[in-house]
Protein backbone atom coordinates (compact mmCIF):
# COMPACT_ATOMS: atom_id res chain seq x y z
CA UNK A 1 0.00 0.00 0.00
CA UNK A 2 3.14 2.53 0.45
CA UNK A 3 3.49 2.24 -2.88
CA UNK A 4 -0.36 3.30 -3.81
CA UNK A 5 0.64 6.76 -4.08
CA UNK A 6 3.56 6.33 -6.13
CA UNK A 7 1.42 4.36 -8.63
CA UNK A 8 -1.45 7.16 -8.67
CA UNK A 9 1.57 9.89 -9.34
CA UNK A 10 2.64 8.14 -12.18
CA UNK A 11 -0.45 7.66 -13.33
CA UNK A 12 -1.09 11.63 -13.28
CA UNK A 13 2.38 12.40 -14.97
CA UNK A 14 1.32 9.48 -17.89
CA UNK A 15 -2.46 11.10 -18.29
CA UNK A 16 -0.54 15.01 -18.16
CA UNK A 17 2.22 13.42 -20.77
CA UNK A 18 -0.47 12.05 -23.12
CA UNK A 19 -2.83 14.87 -22.83
CA UNK A 20 -0.69 17.68 -23.45
CA UNK A 21 0.89 15.56 -26.26
CA UNK A 22 4.16 15.61 -24.51
CA UNK A 23 4.74 12.17 -25.29
CA UNK A 24 3.52 13.27 -29.60
CA UNK A 25 6.74 11.91 -31.27
CA UNK A 26 4.76 15.03 -33.73
CA UNK A 27 5.08 17.69 -30.83
CA UNK A 28 9.03 17.01 -30.32
CA UNK A 29 9.07 17.43 -34.07
CA UNK A 30 7.62 20.39 -33.65
CA UNK A 31 9.38 21.59 -30.95
CA UNK A 32 13.67 20.68 -32.44
CA UNK A 33 11.85 22.92 -35.43
CA UNK A 34 11.20 25.43 -33.54
CA UNK A 35 7.76 25.58 -35.04
CA UNK A 36 5.65 25.96 -32.02
CA UNK A 37 5.63 27.54 -28.32
CA UNK A 38 3.75 24.63 -27.27
CA UNK A 39 6.86 22.19 -25.70
CA UNK A 40 8.80 25.50 -24.56
CA UNK A 41 5.72 26.11 -22.49
CA UNK A 42 5.38 23.12 -21.05
CA UNK A 43 9.24 22.54 -19.94
CA UNK A 44 9.55 26.21 -19.35
CA UNK A 45 6.31 26.50 -16.76
CA UNK A 46 7.64 23.68 -14.93
CA UNK A 47 11.02 25.12 -14.42
CA UNK A 48 9.53 28.42 -13.80
CA UNK A 49 7.59 27.41 -10.93
CA UNK A 50 10.07 24.26 -10.11
CA UNK A 51 12.88 27.23 -8.80
CA UNK A 52 10.66 29.38 -6.31
CA UNK A 53 9.81 25.86 -4.95
CA UNK A 54 12.92 24.42 -4.82
CA UNK A 55 14.29 27.53 -3.16
CA UNK A 56 11.23 27.93 -0.48
CA UNK A 57 12.36 24.30 0.46
CA UNK A 58 15.84 24.58 0.79
CA UNK A 59 15.49 28.01 2.68
CA UNK A 60 12.66 26.62 4.87
CA UNK A 61 14.64 23.20 5.64
CA UNK A 62 11.20 21.84 4.44
CA UNK A 63 10.65 18.35 5.92
CA UNK A 64 8.99 15.35 4.19
CA UNK A 65 6.27 13.21 5.15
CA UNK A 66 8.78 11.04 7.38
CA UNK A 67 9.98 14.15 9.35
CA UNK A 68 13.62 13.89 7.06
CA UNK A 69 14.68 16.83 5.69
CA UNK A 70 14.24 17.19 1.70
CA UNK A 71 17.82 17.22 0.57
CA UNK A 72 19.18 18.38 -2.84
CA UNK A 73 22.49 16.98 -4.04
CA UNK A 74 24.38 19.19 -6.05
CA UNK A 75 25.79 17.75 -9.07
CA UNK A 76 29.67 17.42 -10.13
CA UNK A 77 30.03 19.66 -12.95
CA UNK A 78 31.92 18.50 -15.89
CA UNK A 79 32.14 18.74 -19.19
CA UNK A 80 32.12 15.71 -21.34
CA UNK A 81 29.93 13.96 -18.95
CA UNK A 82 27.19 16.19 -19.68
CA UNK A 83 27.50 17.59 -22.94
CA UNK A 84 28.37 13.93 -24.79
CA UNK A 85 26.07 11.96 -22.61
CA UNK A 86 23.50 14.83 -23.45
CA UNK A 87 23.99 14.74 -27.01
CA UNK A 88 23.83 11.28 -27.21
CA UNK A 89 20.74 11.66 -25.48
CA UNK A 90 18.92 14.18 -27.74
CA UNK A 91 20.08 12.05 -30.94
CA UNK A 92 17.83 9.31 -29.49
CA UNK A 93 15.05 11.76 -27.93
CA UNK A 94 14.63 13.10 -31.78
CA UNK A 95 14.92 9.74 -33.35
CA UNK A 96 12.72 7.46 -31.11
CA UNK A 97 9.96 11.18 -30.31
CA UNK A 98 10.13 10.23 -26.54
CA UNK A 99 12.07 10.66 -23.64
CA UNK A 100 11.96 7.73 -21.00
CA UNK A 101 8.73 8.75 -19.60
CA UNK A 102 6.97 9.10 -22.48
CA UNK A 103 8.59 5.81 -23.92
CA UNK A 104 6.46 4.40 -21.46
CA UNK A 105 3.30 6.61 -21.84
CA UNK A 106 3.25 5.31 -25.56
CA UNK A 107 3.65 1.74 -24.46
CA UNK A 108 0.79 2.03 -22.44
CA UNK A 109 -1.46 4.17 -24.85
CA UNK A 110 -1.32 0.86 -27.22
CA UNK A 111 2.12 2.27 -29.58
CA UNK A 112 3.54 -1.04 -29.26
CA UNK A 113 6.62 -0.78 -31.31
CA UNK A 114 8.04 1.92 -28.20
CA UNK A 115 8.19 -1.66 -26.45
CA UNK A 116 11.45 -2.10 -28.86
CA UNK A 117 12.66 1.35 -27.91
CA UNK A 118 11.88 0.44 -24.36
CA UNK A 119 14.34 -2.73 -24.55
CA UNK A 120 16.85 -1.21 -26.38
CA UNK A 121 16.71 1.71 -23.73
CA UNK A 122 17.57 -0.77 -21.30
CA UNK A 123 20.26 -2.26 -23.07
CA UNK A 124 21.77 1.18 -23.83
CA UNK A 125 21.79 1.58 -19.84
CA UNK A 126 23.50 -1.86 -19.29
CA UNK A 127 25.99 -0.74 -22.16
CA UNK A 128 26.70 2.27 -20.14
CA UNK A 129 27.15 0.70 -17.35
CA UNK A 130 29.54 -2.06 -18.96
CA UNK A 131 32.10 0.20 -20.39
CA UNK A 132 31.85 3.63 -18.11
CA UNK A 133 35.31 3.01 -17.55
CA UNK A 134 36.74 4.28 -20.64
CA UNK A 135 34.35 7.14 -21.15
CA UNK A 136 35.06 10.29 -20.21
CA UNK A 137 33.93 11.92 -17.41
CA UNK B 1 -16.47 12.75 -19.48
CA UNK B 2 -16.39 16.35 -19.93
CA UNK B 3 -15.26 18.41 -23.01
CA UNK B 4 -12.60 20.02 -21.39
CA UNK B 5 -11.33 17.11 -20.51
CA UNK B 6 -11.51 15.31 -23.91
CA UNK B 7 -9.65 17.90 -25.61
CA UNK B 8 -5.99 18.43 -25.39
CA UNK B 9 -4.64 19.85 -22.50
CA UNK B 10 -2.74 23.64 -22.86
CA UNK B 11 0.73 23.78 -22.17
CA UNK B 12 0.16 25.84 -18.95
CA UNK B 13 -2.12 22.85 -17.34
CA UNK B 14 0.68 20.22 -18.09
CA UNK B 15 3.81 22.60 -17.27
CA UNK B 16 2.20 23.12 -13.37
CA UNK B 17 1.26 19.53 -13.09
CA UNK B 18 4.34 18.72 -13.76
CA UNK B 19 5.71 20.80 -11.22
CA UNK B 20 3.25 19.56 -8.77
CA UNK B 21 4.35 15.74 -9.49
CA UNK B 22 7.60 17.32 -8.70
CA UNK B 23 6.66 18.99 -5.22
CA UNK B 24 4.62 15.51 -4.61
CA UNK B 25 7.63 13.61 -5.06
CA UNK B 26 9.99 15.74 -2.96
CA UNK B 27 7.31 15.39 -0.02
CA UNK B 28 7.61 11.54 -0.46
CA UNK B 29 11.27 12.13 0.22
CA UNK B 30 12.32 11.20 -3.43
CA UNK B 31 13.24 13.15 -6.08
CA UNK B 32 11.80 13.22 -9.57
CA UNK B 33 14.00 11.47 -12.63
CA UNK B 34 12.31 8.90 -14.37
CA UNK B 35 15.92 7.17 -16.25
CA UNK B 36 16.85 5.70 -13.48
CA UNK B 37 14.36 3.31 -13.91
CA UNK B 38 16.32 2.12 -16.92
CA UNK B 39 19.16 1.14 -14.13
CA UNK B 40 17.15 -0.23 -11.75
CA UNK B 41 15.51 -2.55 -14.58
CA UNK B 42 18.96 -3.77 -15.50
CA UNK B 43 20.01 -4.63 -12.07
CA UNK B 44 16.66 -6.61 -11.41
CA UNK B 45 17.13 -8.82 -15.07
CA UNK B 46 20.66 -9.53 -13.16
CA UNK B 47 23.50 -7.59 -14.68
CA UNK B 48 24.57 -6.72 -11.16
CA UNK B 49 26.45 -10.30 -11.56
CA UNK B 50 28.24 -8.66 -14.70
CA UNK B 51 28.63 -5.36 -13.96
CA UNK B 52 29.48 -3.27 -11.24
CA UNK B 53 28.01 -0.11 -12.09
CA UNK B 54 24.66 -2.27 -11.53
CA UNK B 55 25.56 -3.46 -7.92
CA UNK B 56 23.32 -1.57 -5.87
CA UNK B 57 20.25 -1.99 -3.27
CA UNK B 58 17.46 -1.99 -6.62
CA UNK B 59 14.86 -2.40 -3.08
CA UNK B 60 15.36 1.37 -2.88
CA UNK B 61 14.56 2.09 -6.10
CA UNK B 62 11.18 0.08 -6.19
CA UNK B 63 9.08 3.54 -5.44
CA UNK B 64 9.95 4.63 -9.00
CA UNK B 65 9.28 1.37 -10.75
CA UNK B 66 5.67 1.68 -9.42
CA UNK B 67 6.15 5.10 -10.34
CA UNK B 68 6.90 4.06 -13.99
CA UNK B 69 3.94 1.47 -13.72
CA UNK B 70 1.36 4.38 -13.07
CA UNK B 71 2.77 6.24 -16.05
CA UNK B 72 2.08 3.54 -18.54
CA UNK B 73 -1.48 2.89 -16.63
CA UNK B 74 -2.21 6.98 -17.09
CA UNK B 75 -1.45 6.79 -20.83
CA UNK B 76 -3.60 3.63 -21.45
CA UNK B 77 -6.51 5.72 -19.84
CA UNK B 78 -5.29 9.09 -21.36
CA UNK B 79 -5.74 7.07 -25.32
CA UNK B 80 -8.60 4.88 -24.15
CA UNK B 81 -11.36 6.75 -21.63
CA UNK B 82 -9.53 10.60 -21.70
CA UNK B 83 -9.51 11.30 -25.54
CA UNK B 84 -12.09 11.31 -28.59
CA UNK B 85 -11.65 8.08 -30.65
CA UNK B 86 -10.79 10.59 -33.99
CA UNK B 87 -8.11 12.49 -31.96
CA UNK B 88 -5.52 14.18 -33.74
CA UNK B 89 -2.36 16.28 -32.89
CA UNK B 90 -2.94 19.96 -33.55
CA UNK B 91 0.58 20.27 -35.12
CA UNK B 92 1.38 23.75 -36.86
CA UNK B 93 0.98 23.98 -40.14
CA UNK B 94 4.79 24.49 -40.93
CA UNK B 95 5.66 21.04 -39.30
CA UNK B 96 3.20 19.34 -41.19
CA UNK B 97 4.52 20.92 -44.35
CA UNK B 98 7.86 19.79 -43.25
CA UNK B 99 7.06 16.35 -42.08
CA UNK B 100 5.09 15.56 -45.61
CA UNK B 101 8.61 16.63 -47.67
CA UNK B 102 10.27 14.11 -45.62
CA UNK B 103 7.68 11.71 -46.92
CA UNK B 104 5.54 11.83 -43.60
CA UNK B 105 1.68 11.81 -43.98
CA UNK B 106 -0.64 14.47 -42.23
CA UNK B 107 -0.82 13.30 -38.83
CA UNK B 108 -3.39 10.84 -38.43
CA UNK B 109 -2.98 9.81 -34.23
CA UNK B 110 -0.95 10.74 -31.12
CA UNK B 111 2.39 9.64 -33.41
CA UNK B 112 2.91 8.12 -36.79
CA UNK B 113 1.79 4.77 -36.09
CA UNK B 114 3.32 3.07 -38.99
CA UNK B 115 6.52 3.71 -37.31
CA UNK B 116 5.93 3.19 -33.78
CA UNK B 117 2.88 1.14 -33.95
CA UNK B 118 2.81 -2.48 -34.30
CA UNK B 119 3.32 -1.97 -38.55
CA UNK B 120 6.51 -1.32 -37.79
CA UNK B 121 7.84 -4.53 -36.61
CA UNK B 122 7.15 -5.28 -40.20
CA UNK B 123 10.02 -3.80 -41.86
CA UNK B 124 14.06 -4.05 -41.53
CA UNK B 125 13.82 0.05 -41.20
CA UNK B 126 11.34 0.16 -38.49
CA UNK B 127 13.41 -2.61 -36.70
CA UNK B 128 16.47 -0.32 -36.76
CA UNK B 129 14.68 3.23 -36.14
CA UNK B 130 12.96 1.51 -32.71
CA UNK B 131 15.72 0.35 -31.67
CA UNK B 132 19.09 2.82 -32.04
CA UNK B 133 16.71 5.35 -30.78
CA UNK B 134 16.14 3.53 -27.63
CA UNK B 135 19.76 2.61 -27.12
CA UNK B 136 20.77 6.28 -27.79
CA UNK B 137 18.32 7.38 -25.11
CA UNK B 138 19.33 4.67 -22.61
CA UNK B 139 22.96 5.04 -23.06
CA UNK B 140 22.70 8.94 -23.12
CA UNK B 141 20.73 9.45 -20.26
CA UNK B 142 23.11 7.48 -17.95
CA UNK B 143 25.93 9.08 -19.48
CA UNK B 144 24.77 12.28 -18.80
CA UNK B 145 23.31 11.39 -15.56
CA UNK B 146 19.77 11.97 -15.85
CA UNK B 147 16.70 12.45 -18.42
CA UNK B 148 14.30 15.58 -19.34
CA UNK B 149 12.98 15.02 -15.57
CA UNK B 150 16.19 14.61 -14.02
CA UNK B 151 17.94 17.47 -15.53
CA UNK B 152 16.12 19.73 -17.44
CA UNK B 153 13.08 19.45 -14.76
CA UNK B 154 14.62 18.74 -11.44
CA UNK B 155 18.33 20.41 -12.10
CA UNK B 156 17.42 23.05 -13.79
CA UNK B 157 15.05 23.56 -11.11
CA UNK B 158 17.61 23.55 -8.50
CA UNK B 159 20.03 26.00 -10.61
CA UNK B 160 22.52 23.35 -11.13
CA UNK B 161 25.04 24.27 -14.06
CA UNK B 162 26.10 20.89 -14.91
CA UNK B 163 22.09 20.36 -16.05
CA UNK B 164 21.84 22.79 -18.31
CA UNK B 165 25.11 21.95 -19.75
CA UNK B 166 23.00 18.64 -20.18
CA UNK B 167 19.81 20.37 -22.04
CA UNK B 168 22.25 22.18 -24.36
CA UNK B 169 23.51 18.89 -25.32
CA UNK B 170 20.13 17.52 -25.44
CA UNK B 171 19.28 20.66 -27.95
CA UNK B 172 22.35 19.44 -30.13
CA UNK B 173 21.74 15.95 -30.45
CA UNK B 174 18.02 16.80 -30.97
CA UNK B 175 18.63 19.37 -33.51
CA UNK B 176 21.51 17.41 -35.73
CA UNK B 177 18.94 14.57 -35.81
CA UNK B 178 15.90 16.64 -36.70
CA UNK B 179 17.26 18.70 -39.64
CA UNK B 180 20.70 16.70 -40.52
CA UNK B 181 20.08 12.80 -40.43
CA UNK B 182 16.30 13.02 -40.79
CA UNK B 183 16.90 13.68 -44.64
CA UNK B 184 19.05 11.52 -44.86
CA UNK B 185 16.94 8.31 -43.19
CA UNK B 186 13.45 9.51 -44.48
Amino acid sequence: MKHLKFILAGMLFGVIMFKSEAASWYRIQEMFRFQSFHMYGIIGLAVAVGIPMTWTIKKRQIRDVTGSPIVFSDKKWSVPRYLIGGIIFGLGWALSGACPGPIVVNIGAGFLGYIVVLAFAVLGTFTYGAIRNKLPH
Amino acid sequence: MPDWILQPWPWYVSGALIALIMLALLLFGKSFGFSSNLRTLCTMCGADRYVPFFQFDWKKQSWNVFFLLGTGIGGWLAANYLSTPDYVVALSASTIEDLSQLGFENPNGFVPSEHFGIEALQTAKGWIVLAVGGFLVGFGARYAGGCTSGHAISGISNLQPASLLAVVGFFIGGLAMTHFIFPLIY
